[in-house]
């Protein structure tokens, strides 16, 4: 098989959307090892946007760059030009903690704090120097996050008492309580049993209102579903035997699934591989 | 100077921030506890330092061949060090002979034969026990036990009993020591000789202990080093702290260095304190070869599975 | 596999000592099983001594004096055994080295876990466990030789004997093992945790005292109450440094004895069996055991209590 060379020219949203979030020629490195090469990407304004591909693209890696969490692994470096609302967020010059204020992130794994209801959700709000009431923000998060009626007897127990599912509610609960403009989540289902996946599914309809949302996903039906585009990522082995990841193709999700320009997606999506 | 990215929303017009994240605070508190962690670090490192250097300052001026060669006298300038030196080493060989069997035997059966039952927890749980009783309780123990009950065999407040109570101290440790050395050999190898139609002690007996000879040698040397800088437990037993003869059996007095050094700092006389710095020098200086020769044999002989 | 199996499927040259190494296994089984039984026996033995003679010792000295008198005169003509005048020397000592310990281990631990780098790591853990490994005896001798002269520059009133600078010393001892405990507990914090709070913008900082420690805090816990139990079991420094003064009170600057000076006193002499002094060592042990060991058994039930499952 050919070593397929990353495509460039697929990447720009052609429709007159504000974009949000943009990414020019971004590399990751771990090391010397080049984890993903090359990628171009805009993501408009109040859309859904899944990242799919086979484990090991770099799906998740360019996710947190979004979020600059990938400055929290030593060895990691980032090249390349990333834009948030026009402005770059790379480089010394700005701060991750303040850009994370206002680009959230729900992971793969629940990860409540070992601390209540209500502290998990009033953590980051308290730390970024919320001036509101703390009483409302519990529940109107709790209620973004459709999980209000199922916990608001029981703010104060331990968050790590809830199920697998509500769990992951009260992590989108916290992120959306420090009034993010982007929500990141990496797989946020891949750990919820069918029932959970749809809540989330349902909840993420109406946080798009809102919010700009990146979806990294293994699920292809899942991707489907929620998102309004789809960017494909694959990655080739390289010489020292790791892997390369690189976008394939972005487009609305619906030509993605149904009319993929590129050859690797169509095998991708119509299960072939991965 | 960092740009403030949320600033920016709020002279678009757009959304109404609610948040003053006040980074410029918040980091000058993150710089304080930072500085705080790295100088509690110094701090405990300055004050071993501290330790060391004053040690060596007082103790290097009458460390010579006559001080390691002569027995001690009520005379610090004529005081030497050798009754003691002799009795540690007498009290680590006996210690290691001791242990050594105990506590890889019973190492061995608890990781390899014992099944889950009532009496493997109940000895898993009363080592875990042990290790947190005072050592000189030990002494106390050893007192009754060995030093009056066994007098007949062990000669009453003798390098024997000594021995025994510290035996008993550091077999937990031994123990513990032998079941994390076994436990780092892998099953791979125990199947493979199974296989082979081996029972199980076979196995182990030419298998698996073998492997693991390096990890349960390091937990021994370090299990004896801890011994021999013991003081409490010794004198409980009945050391003697003026001895000026060396050891001639088992059931012999004798003293040991923690001894001697113990008895030399409690001694109004300052000459006496110098001649105690000496003799720290050399028990640390005995700790450190021990310690070193552990460290050597853990990082060359234990094969990474 | 039994014998005649054995020979059916393997004729010929094979004749494997089955039984002989059956046998040999079953012996080498029940030695060792001994050997591990010598623990309990251990155990059985602490017991037994401390129970006998502290049974001996309330026959001559009713226990309600033992635990209400005020004074501590074992070796007077007119003798009165108040141990809370050990009991309070050896916690006011407790308490100074948990104090120096608190600070110093945790934020060693905070420091190596979170700060250092692993070339640094590499570096400082070896240190700090040279810290552990000294012996007591000469943290004794620091505390009586070098630290209390010092101190006795800043404070006059400081005695030659005094609990301050066993305090002091005895929580440079004890350091090393809250910080190495610690760290574990520190370490053990999943990964997804910290991630979870810095994507909330929150800072380092701000990760490590708002997340990672209270999610450590069950096994940060029990390795203070491992501390302070190792703390009250000391006897070389407290020894050395403390002196030999039984006197009720928290007055760190005058010398004070505890319960494992007290015990060091007795058995440097002679207390020939069947004294009072003798039993009274048995009454002071029994003491200070139960003390340790509910702080042991605190601590490990505190862990298994309030520590938070991740899977």
């Amino acid at each position: 098989m050919p070593t397929p060379l990353p495509s460039t020219s697929i990447s720009e949203v052609s429709d007159s959307k504000t974009i949000a979030l943009q990414m020019e020629k971004v590399s990751v490195y771990y090391g010397s090892n080049l984890a993903v090469k090359d990628v171009y990407l805009e993501i408009p304004e109040h859309e859904i946007v899944a990242f799919i591909g086979p484990s090991g693209c770099g799906k998740s890696t360019i996710l947190r760059c979004f979020n600059r969490m990938n400055d929290l692994i030593p060895s990691a470096r980032v090249d390349g030009r990333i834009l948030f609302d026009g402005e770059e967020i790379t480089g010394k010059r700005v701060d991750p903690v303040e850009l994370r204020r206002r680009v959230g992130m729900v992971f793969q794994k629940p990860n409540p704090f070992p601390k209540s209801i209500y502290d998990n959700i009033t953590f980051g709000a308290r730390i970024n120097g919320y001036q509101g009431n703390y009483d409302e923000l519990v529940e109107r998060s709790l209620r973004g996050a459709a999980l209000w009626d199922e916990v608001k007897d029981k703010l104060q127990e331990s968050g790590l008492g809830l199920s697998g599912g509500q769990q992951q509610r009260l992590c989108i609960a916290r992120a959306i309580a420090i009034e993010p403009e982007v929500i990141l989540m990496d797989e946020p289902c891949s750990a919820l049993d069918p029932i959970s996946t749809i809540k989330v599914e349902e909840l993420m309809h109406e946080l798009k209102e809102r919010y700009t949302i990146v979806i990294v996903t293994h699920n292809m039906q899942q991707a489907s579903r929620v998102s309004d585009r789809t960017a494909f990522f694959n990655a080739v082995a390289t010489d020292q035997g790791g892997k390369m990841g690189y976008l394939v193709e972005y487009n609305h999700t619906q030509d993605i699934f149904s009319n993929p320009k590129e050859e690797y997606t169509r095998d991708y999506v119509s299960g072939r591989f991965g | 100077m960092k740009t403030d990215v949320s600033s920016r929303v709020v002279d678009k017009g757009q959304k109404q921030s609610h948040f003053t994240a006040n980074l410029g605070s918040r980091y000058t508190i993150d710089r304080i506890f930072k500085y705080a962690a790295w100088g509690a670090t110094g701090v405990s490192i300055l004050i071993l330092v501290w330790l060391l250097v004053t040690i060596v300052a007082d103790g290097i001026g009458t460390l010579n061949w006559n001080f390691i060669t002569s027995f001690p006298s009520r005379r610090a300038e004529n005081a030497g060090i050798i009754a003691a030196l002799v009795g540690t080493v007498w009290v680590m060989c006996l210690v290691a002979l001791f242990t050594v069997p105990l506590g890889v035997g019973a190492g061995i059966f608890l990781e390899e034969f014992a099944e889950d039952n009532w009496f493997t927890r109940l000895v898993e749980i009363n080592i875990g026990n042990l290790a947190g009783v005072p050592s000189i309780i030990y002494g106390l123990l050893g007192l009754a036990v060995f030093a009056r009950i066994m007098q007949p065999i062990t000669g009453g407040r003798s390098v024997l009993s000594g021995s025994l109570t510290l035996s008993l101290l550091i077999l937990p440790v031994v123990i513990v020591s032998t079941r994390e050395a076994l436990r780092a050999i892998p099953n791979s190898l125990r199947l493979a000789g199974y296989a082979l139609g081996a029972t199980r002690w076979q196995v182990i007996w030419s298998h698996v202990l073998p492997a693991a000879v390096p990890g349960i040698l390091t937990g021994v040397i370090l299990a004896l080093s801890r011994a021999i800088g013991e003081t409490a437990p010794l004198i409980a037993v009945g050391a003697a702290v003026f001895i000026s003869f060396l050891p001639e059996g088992l059931q012999s007095q004798f003293t040991a260095m923690p001894i001697q050094i113990y008895n030399w700092v409690g001694r109004p006389q300052e000459e006496f304190h110098y001649i105690a710095a000496s003799g720290i020098i050399v028990l640390m200086a005995m700790l450190l070869v021990m310690n070193g020769v552990a460290v050597y044999l853990r990082n060359h002989f234990q094969k990474d599975f | 596999m039994t014998d005649n199996v054995t020979g059916d499927i393997a004729p010929g040259s094979w004749s494997p000592k089955r039984d002989r190494a059956k046998a040999i296994q079953t012996i080498v089984k029940i030695i060792f099983g001994s050997f591990a039984a010598i623990s309990i026996l251990t155990t059985i033995g602490i017991l037994a001594t401390l129970i006998f003679e502290t049974i001996e010792f309330f026959k001559e000295v009713p226990i309600s004096q033992f635990l209400t008198d005020t004074r501590w005169t074992p070796l007077f003509a007119s003798k009165q055994f108040g141990i809370f005048v050990l009991v309070s020397a050896t916690m006011m000592i407790s308490v100074i080295s948990i104090m120096v310990a608190l600070p110093l281990g945790l934020l060693s631990a905070i420091c190596l876990s979170e700060y250092a780098t692993p070339r640094i790591r590499r570096i400082l853990k070896p240190m700090l466990e040279i810290l552990a490994g000294v012996p007591t005896v000469v943290y004794g001798y620091f505390a009586l030789l070098t630290v209390t002269p010092f101190l006795q520059i800043f404070l006059p009133d400081l005695q030659g004997f005094n609990a301050l600078s066993a305090g002091l010393v005895l929580g440079i001892m004890i350091t090393p093992m809250v910080a190495s405990l610690s760290e574990d507990a520190l370490y053990a914090v999943p990964r997804s945790l910290k991630d979870g709070a810095y994507a909330l913008g929150a800072t380092k900082r701000e990760t490590v005292t708002s997340v990672v420690l209270p999610a450590a805090l069950s096994g940060i816990v029990s390795s203070l109450i491992l501390a302070t139990s190792r703390a009250v079991g000391e006897t070389m420094i407290v020894t050395l440094a403390a002196g030999a003064n039984p006197t009720l009170g928290f007055n760190p600057f005058v010398p004070v004895m505890t319960m494992t000076a007290f015990i060091v006193q007795i058995t440097k002499g002679d207390a020939p069996y069947g004294t009072i002094e003798y039993k009274t060592l048995y009454a002071v042990g029994m003491t200070l055991f139960i003390m340790t060991f509910a702080l042991n058994i605190f601590s490990f039930w505190f862990v298994r209590r309030f520590r938070e499952k991740y899977d």
